[in-house]
């Protein structure tokens, strides 16, 4: 049986495990992260959400998800 | 009669009928923010852009509570303190869901949040040349308010005492001489603790009021809120009507003539 490999990425400060080559779409699908309520950066870049599937994670990267919440 | 509903606050060409802008931080609960927000008449409201909880997927959304399509958002760089972390913020936000309408606030100092100006001026720059409608938080300093006239913002947004402070209006000479020189939108932002302070500030001429903490926490958030709205209407309602001129002795309002 094939092994399914493993890699680590940082979304939102905390470590995560996630199969190599996922794309982001399944990975964001997978939080159930609302997507039309939320701005996503890969590598403090801002990303098209339009164009989240043909993003493939690599090593190391680093999500981050905002969303609003209240503030003053 | 001054008529209110013709008398809208127009900012980045869109008219409001309101002149009170309220936060949405510091509320026991979203579900108390948001009546607040309807009590207040409030079309405005600011929101911060933070991390969503990847953790607890069932946490409530602000936007389950306060929907976008009927008050509008005004993002806000709260909790910034340089040009680089504003602007990130700021680009997040308009990803969201296409906000170009923002609230500018860098932060120089922890303790008495006063705006860092120069990072602010700067930011305005950038932030006009891509599109954003910047509303800048700053202080009560008529030269600076200038320079953001000069540099692209759409609206000023000066401070009446530190965040939070309630202190009310400190400077009501500055904020009197920032009306004269500019045409632009003059909102007090920060530092008012009562409803009467939203009426002074109308009544020096200002287009509106932006209040988080003083309704927020107030001990009746509710009745609070409702008060900052007949305030910032009276307030207006008195610029309106030309106050009369301050004399030093008394003059009486009955007339002398006929006195027994």
């Amino acid at each position: 049986m094939k092994k399914i490999k493993k890699i680590k990425i940082k979304i939102n400060g905390k470590i995560k495990s996630i199969i190599k080559d996922s794309n982001l779409s399944k990975v964001l699908k997978n939080l159930k992260i609302p997507l039309n309520k939320v701005a996503i950066e890969l590598n403090e870049e801002i990303i098209d959400k339009k164009k989240i599937n043909k993003i493939k994670l690599n090593k190391n990267d680093k999500i981050e998800i905002v969303h609003f919440i209240g503030g003053g | 009669m001054v008529n209110l509903k013709k008398d809208g606050l127009i900012i980045a060409n869109k008219k409001f009928n309101s002149r009170l802008i309220v936060g949405t931080g510091k509320y026991k609960s979203m579900s108390e923010c948001a009546k607040a927000i309807k009590l207040s008449g409030a079309e405005i409201v600011t929101v911060a852009v933070r991390r969503v909880n990847i953790s607890d997927k069932n946490k409530p959304l602000l936007m389950d509570y306060i929907d976008p399509k009927k008050i509008t958002y005004l993002p806000n760089t709260a909790g910034c303190f340089n040009s680089k972390e504003a602007l990130r913020t700021l680009r997040l936000a308009r990803e969201i869901g296409g906000w170009k309408l923002v609230k500018l606030e860098v932060l120089g100092d922890k303790k008495n949040l006063f705006p860092d100006m120069i990072e602010t001026l700067k930011s305005t720059e950038v932030l006009a040349k891509e599109g954003f409608k910047v509303m800048v938080y700053c202080n009560d300093d008529p030269l600076m308010a200038k320079r953001l006239e000069n540099s692209g913002a759409q609206a000023i947004m000066p401070l009446a005492a530190p965040i939070g402070s309630g202190l009310g209006i400190q400077n009501k000479i500055n904020i009197q001489i920032i009306r004269k020189q500019t045409k632009l939108p003059l909102i007090i932002d920060a530092g008012l603790g009562q409803a009467s302070d939203a009426t002074i500030a109308m009544e020096l001429g200002c287009d509106g009021v932006l209040v988080n903490t003083a309704i927020a926490k107030a001990k009746k958030p509710f009745e609070m809120a409702l008060a900052f709205k007949n305030a910032v209407i009276a307030g207006r309602q008195s610029f309106k009507s030309g106050r009369i001129d301050k004399i030093l002795m008394g003059n009486p309002s009955s007339p002398s003539k006929g006195i027994i």
